[in-house]
């Protein structure tokens, strides 16, 4: 097994190049459609990271889900909108300070998030194994019940915005 | 599934998609080699069953099959975390049914809105 060890390292420097390079590119593209696309390789540049780290679980999920679902609908949300004429609407200073704080609160999350997995890995040091589908059962339904429970919450809340949005009274 | 799982267990899928995405990048590269060429403006005109098309592809279209979308996607999140629940059904024992049941009750709250809304009605 030793060979392997840098055949992941190759494999998850390359994955790391084509996420971050998509995920620039995403930011950068003019045509909307083409972020789109970009977001998808980013994604399937997560998964294989999800494998790296012997999760095939979350990476099936994340290929289903985020690239194949979610993606359809940035899709739909880019067709919906009117892109015949250039227009570009996003122009006012106001709306980008907004932009930017948002960004920034968003940064400042996913750091604490991180912080809280570093205290994870030090209690269980070098469990391959902990990514698996059995043993993302047991802690999801026993130390993050409370957690999973809330998101039923957080879909139901999306499925009723949705429908309240999207669907005009019929009378 | 036994004890030593590794990444490299899933060699062969990554073959297998090299294998898949070199098919298709090899025929598409021999047939734009192999075939003739003969550009003339009525071979790349925009076509669409032998009828000349009209306007743009960018025409913004119903909401209602986004609203069909979303719904999709929400009650397949839902599924999506039934797997880990089903894999571990036995040691979970009568609190995992309890826990699965309340998480499922919830969101069956959303499917009534939807059908008491009539969301996925199709009408005009």
């Amino acid at each position: 097994m030793l060979l392997n060890i840098p055949l992941t390292q190759y494999l998850f420097y390359f994955l790391s190049f084509v996420a971050l390079l998509c995920g620039l590119m995403v930011v950068f593209s003019k045509n909307p459609v083409h972020s789109v696309l970009y977001l998808v390789l980013t994604f399937f540049a997560i998964a294989g990271h999800y494998i790296l780290l012997n999760a095939q679980f979350l990476a099936i999920v994340h290929i289903v889900v985020y690239a194949g679902a979610i993606m359809v609908l940035f899709l739909f949300v880019i067709m919906l909108l009117n892109l015949n004429h250039d227009s570009e609407p996003h122009k006012n200073m106001l709306l980008k300070g907004a932009a930017v704080l948002a960004g920034g609160l968003l940064l400042m999350v996913l750091t604490g998030s991180l912080k809280g997995a570093e205290t994870l890995a030090m209690h269980q040091p070098l469990n391959t194994q902990v990514g698996l589908i059995k043993n993302l059962g047991t802690v999801l339904f026993k130390d993050f019940l409370f957690p999973f429970e809330i998101s039923s919450i957080l879909l139901l809340g999306a499925m009723v915005g949705a429908v309240m949005i999207g669907k005009k009274e019929i009378k | 599934m036994n004890a030593s799982n590794t990444p490299f267990d899933y060699f062969p899928l990554i073959l297998m998609f090299i294998v898949a995405a070199g098919f298709v990048v090899f025929t598409m590269v021999v047939t734009h080699w192999l075939g003739p060429k003969r550009k003339t403006k009525i071979k790349l005109d925009t076509f669409e069953c032998g009828i000349e098309s009209k306007g743009n592809a960018r025409v913004p279209f119903s909401i209602k099959y986004f609203l069909v979308a979303i719904l999709f996607v929400l009650f397949d999140v839902e599924v999506i975390f039934m797997y880990p629940w089903a894999v571990n059904f036995k040691e979970l024992g009568a609190l995992g049914i309890i826990e699965m049941f309340s998480f499922i009750a919830l969101l069956l709250v959303g499917f009534y809105y939807i059908i008491a809304k009539k969301a996925l009605t199709w009408e005009d």
